[in-house]
């Protein structure tokens, strides 16, 4: 069942540092306000490519990158959190969003198949889970942690079923992710199916949780894992705005955001939090009032 | 050395030497792939995949990102419908999209006779349709190396049309293109064997043929034997073809005719499934049919030639 809550654990905060907590939230503030800068941006038609924004769920991104950090990162189509929580250029993206030759993968990727090689990040081909796979051979040839992340409708495709089962019988050191919004574009998951992905993956022998976004949650349960590998984390996210495009149906089943942000109000640290909120919204502003400045192709 | 003896020796060199990956479906069972795969494991680096077809081309372009540049085995051309996704829409695209080559060795292999409708033939025009597959069809012990020396100097995914009629050949084969001739051949794959037997065939009828065997199907490299051989060639040419005709051999018949203003057609398999009866198979044309298809040709332009001038 799909909650904001789904699996919670009373106080997990509490397992955090104050600094880890205060690092989460200062990149989901930035993937946030670069994605809202990119809704600008889009809607007054300086970006004329089908966009894929992470609004809502910047929090998933944010704890990976801090639990799970040097990986070999496979994301999908929507992906500008993964690239920006690990540290991939953000004037590059922007960039690659306006067309441009300086872009992170020189305007070919556009906003769904971009990439970094800075922080090991490998393209996407615009096929759903082709990323899984992919992401398994690596991981076999490197030996070397690999992130796969999909969606919960990626996550239905044969071959990633396939290269799951292959991943755990080579126990290969990979985290895999579904980002679980419910939706493929507007189907619900009941209409698709009847099965969860944790039980497949834990058939598979792979250990699996599923979640809500909350991003300590996130971190418990991948330093709980410790060095099992493969596993899995099916996690209940929202998307905010259309699947493609900054159009909006209603309003969110929940803001992570918000809620953790009140959460951090209750924990005594609304300054902080608040410093860091605006320190990431004038970068993120500035990063993009520089970049169009340079003129759109 | 054989091609069957040639590619398991630089498969093994490969592993032991270059850290370098081989992988596929049944390897190391039955066979070991027509004796063309070492006799060694997961360890070194020969590894077994799981029946997952799909998932399986798209974990061997994994170890080729990660620069192990694999040898994927696809035992049966006919199953590339299913391995094809992950290469030709990744590998093929990954230094377009990114600059980040994805070089891969597909060794895919066919077989023709009593196998049926998805195992049976070529499938190699599948591959040329996409930009950034470079597309080979050895037949012979050096015509391998070369492939596999050509991929090793580059970093490109590489499609191998290998045929099990190839396997225990242990002898090169030379084009053969006389001054004067009346056809020309352009045999690929195991075309190659009967276009060969047919020359003798319709030399024996007085019919002087030159054979110029392809083995580059993308991109078709047109040798000067190519050019030499049109223009003796009184009657055009044939591109012969172990793959469906709407394909690879249409679109060097195409290019050929361009180059050369001749006119080439083309000859493969028939426009239907194969069954397994024999009389329901689908063949690659044989000596017999290659000399009937020939000659009809020929009759052909000729009538089209006298028709035109009473014109």
């Amino acid at each position: 069942m799909r909650s904001q809550n789904t699996g919670a654990i009373e106080n997990v905060i509490r397992e955090l540092s104050e600094q880890d907590i205060l690092e989460i939230f200062k990149r989901i503030c930035m993937i946030r306000y670069f994605e809202l800068n990119v809704k600008k941006a889009f809607d007054k038609g300086l970006i004329k490519m089908p966009i894929y924004l992470s609004v809502g769920q910047e929090s998933v991104a944010a704890a990976l990158s801090l639990v799970y950090p040097d990986a070999a990162i496979f994301g999908q189509h929507r992906c500008h959190d993964l690239y920006l929580a690990y540290g991939g250029s953000v004037e590059a993206l922007i960039d690659e969003l306006l067309h441009r030759p300086t872009g992170c993968a020189k305007g070919m990727g556009g906003s769904a198949s971009i990439h970094s090689p800075a922080i090991n990040m490998f393209g996407h081909d615009g096929l759903m889970g082709t990323q899984i796979p992919i992401a398994v051979g690596y991981a076999f040839a490197k030996n070397k942690r690999t992130l796969a992340v999909m969606g919960d409708a990626s996550a239905e495709e044969d071959y990633v079923l396939g290269a799951l089962g292959y991943a755990a019988h080579k126990k290969l050191p990979m985290a895999f992710v579904c980002m679980d919004n419910g939706l493929s574009i507007l189907t619900k998951v009941a209409v698709r199916r009847n099965w969860k992905m944790t039980d497949i993956a834990a058939a598979f022998g792979i250990q699996a949780v599923e979640i809500t976004d909350n991003p300590w949650l996130i971190v418990h349960h991948m330093r709980k894992f410790g060095g099992a590998m493969p596993i899995f984390m099916n996690i209940h996210v929202v998307r905010h705005l259309w699947h493609n495009g900054t159009g909006v149906d209603g309003p969110p089943e929940w803001d992570r955001f918000a809620l953790i942000k009140e959460e951090l109000q209750k924990v005594g640290m609304n300054e902080k939090i608040t410093s860091i909120e605006e320190d990431a919204r004038d970068s993120m502003d500035r990063a993009w009032e520089t970049q169009l400045a340079l003129g759109t192709i | 050395m054989n091609v069957a003896e040639t590619i398991k020796q630089i498969t093994r060199e490969h592993l032991l030497k270059n850290n370098g990956l081989a992988l596929g479906q049944c390897l190391t069972a039955v066979g070991w792939v027509g004796g063309t795969v070492p006799e060694m494991g997961d360890e070194d680096g020969l590894v077994e995949l799981s029946m997952a077809d799909v998932a399986g081309g798209g974990i061997a372009v994994g170890m080729a990102l990660a620069g192990r540049r694999p040898i994927y085995i696809v035992r049966y051309q006919g199953f590339q419908w299913f391995n094809a996704a992950h290469i030709v829409n990744y590998a093929a695209k990954s230094k377009d999209m990114w600059g980040i080559p994805c070089p891969i060795f597909v060794r895919s292999i066919a077989m023709d006779g009593a196998i049926g409708p998805v195992a049976g033939g070529s499938h190699h025009s599948l591959f040329t349709r996409m930009p950034g597959m470079f597309v080979y069809a050895p037949m012979t012990p050096n015509e391998w190396r070369a492939g596999w020396e050509f991929f090793m100097a580059h970093d490109d995914p590489m499609y191998i049309s290998e045929h099990r009629r190839s396997f225990p050949i242990d002898y090169e084969m030379e084009n053969i293109v006389h001054s004067e001739a009346d056809f020309t051949l352009f045999p690929i794959s195991s075309t190659r064997l009967e276009a060969v037997k047919a020359v003798d065939m319709l030399a024996g009828e007085g019919i002087t043929c030159n054979v110029v065997h392809l083995t580059w199907l993308k991109p078709f490299v047109a040798t000067p034997d190519v050019n030499r051989a049109l223009e003796s060639s009184r009657h055009g040419g044939l591109v012969l073809d172990g793959d469906f005709e709407n394909g690879a051999a249409k679109c060097i018949a195409f290019d050929l005719m361009q180059k050369t203003g001749k006119n080439i057609r083309v000859f493969g398999l028939e426009e239907r499934a194969a069954g397994f009866a024999p009389q329901l198979d689908n063949l690659p044309p044989t000596a017999e049919k290659i000399c009937r298809k020939v000659k009809e040709i020929m009759v052909d332009d000729t009538d089209s030639r006298f028709m035109f001038r009473l014109s």
